[in-house]
């Protein structure tokens, strides 16, 4: 098989398999009511699962972040996490000083 | 058959302080410039913004595509990497739901179901009418699927320009995005204890298994927080 034929596969398998997820998931929602427990239980798996994710993210990551140091992530993603908290929340401060910082350190 | 004022109003969450345009914006040019690499073309590379809309997935299938790996296996990883989205829907439109508004809408928009603009609507669906929030989503969702298409487009032009310094600094971005918006998020106990024991658990079950590690992850400590929330009144 040519290379771009199986990148356009590999396009379409991609898509596929994240579509499923979100449509199942809406599919899912015409039947779960907001003052249920099940709404309640999905709604911490959701959170649970974004924060695996994003541990995973900073502990393990994929593509160009993995060549960075693990100590030099973990200690940007704090400082940028407390300059959060004491900018009010806001968010453009925090994520902006975060590329250049770990950019100077790495 | 759209609510345009309240359609604008989601549109609009692109600005501001708490815009994800920013951590967008980087993530997807960084993401542009890897599938550059990946020997994607323009097109395809836009393609996949466009068809997928959901990084880590799209990482994932990359870095398959670099080692050499089936369809069936990307199929299957990317499956298990975005299979936080059904999670995370079920627990964001029973909130947009409103008898009034058709099937439709609901079944299409998923597709702009990413971490940005969950938290996004999670965070703002309480200003809006109930009957008209999933106009609000879908004011959202074009907003910040459009910036991703964009910036991917962006990304693979740039990539002769992006030393690895600078694709580094882009990728920590989203991660800190991320992370501040839980944190801001966390305004209860069962929330709090998710998000806590979910950041811990991800990286220590991926020691054991790459793959399955998110869904246990997810599910072990979503579990324990709902219990645990239950028990104490939340």
């Amino acid at each position: 098989m040519e290379s771009s034929e199986i990148i356009i596969l590999a396009i379409i398998a991609t898509s596929l398999a994240t579509f499923i997820s979100r449509f199942m998931g809406a599919l899912t929602s015409e039947k779960v009511s907001v003052k249920s427990k099940i709404f309640q239980w999905f709604n911490c798996v959701a959170y649970s699962t974004l924060a695996a994710l994003l541990g995973r993210m900073i502990i393990f990551p994929a593509g160009v972040l993995a060549e960075s140091d693990v100590i030099i992530r973990i200690v940007v993603v704090l400082i940028c996490v407390i300059i959060f908290i004491i900018s009010k929340k806001n968010l453009v401060i925090p994520t902006v000083f975060s590329a250049i910082l770990l950019s100077i350190l790495s | 058959m759209i609510n345009s004022k309240v359609f604008f109003q989601g549109l609009k969450s692109l600005k501001g302080s708490r815009s994800p345009a920013i951590p967008l914006a980087a993530c997807f040019i960084a993401l542009g410039a890897l599938l550059k690499d990946a020997g994607f073309n323009i097109q395809q590379s836009a393609a996949s913004s466009l068809f997928t809309y959901a990084l880590p997935g799209q990482l994932v299938m990359a870095e398959s595509l670099l080692v050499g790996a089936s369809v069936i296996n990307i199929f299957i990883a990317v499956w298990l990497v975005n299979f936080r989205l059904y999670p995370m829907t079920v627990s964001l439109f029973p909130l947009l739901n409103h008898v009034s508004q058709p099937k439709w809408k609901y079944y299409l928009s998923c597709h702009f179901l990413a971490v940005s603009s969950w938290l996004i609507a999670k965070d703002s669906y309480k200003k809006i009418n109930k009957k008209h929030r999933i106009d609000f989503w879908i004011g959202i969702g074009i907003g910040t699927w459009s910036t991703a298409v964009l910036m991917t487009v962006i990304g693979y032009l740039a990539a002769d320009y992006l030393n690895k310094d600078m694709l580094i600094g882009l990728a920590i971005v989203n991660p800190v995005y991320f992370f501040c918006m839980m944190i801001g998020a966390m305004k209860n106990l069962s929330i709090s204890l998710a998000v806590i024991l979910g950041t811990v658990l991800g990286p220590v079950i991926y020691l054991v298994s790459t793959e399955w590690a998110l869904l246990f992850a997810g599910l072990i400590a979503g579990t324990i927080a709902f219990l645990f929330g239950e028990k104490n009144g939340k």
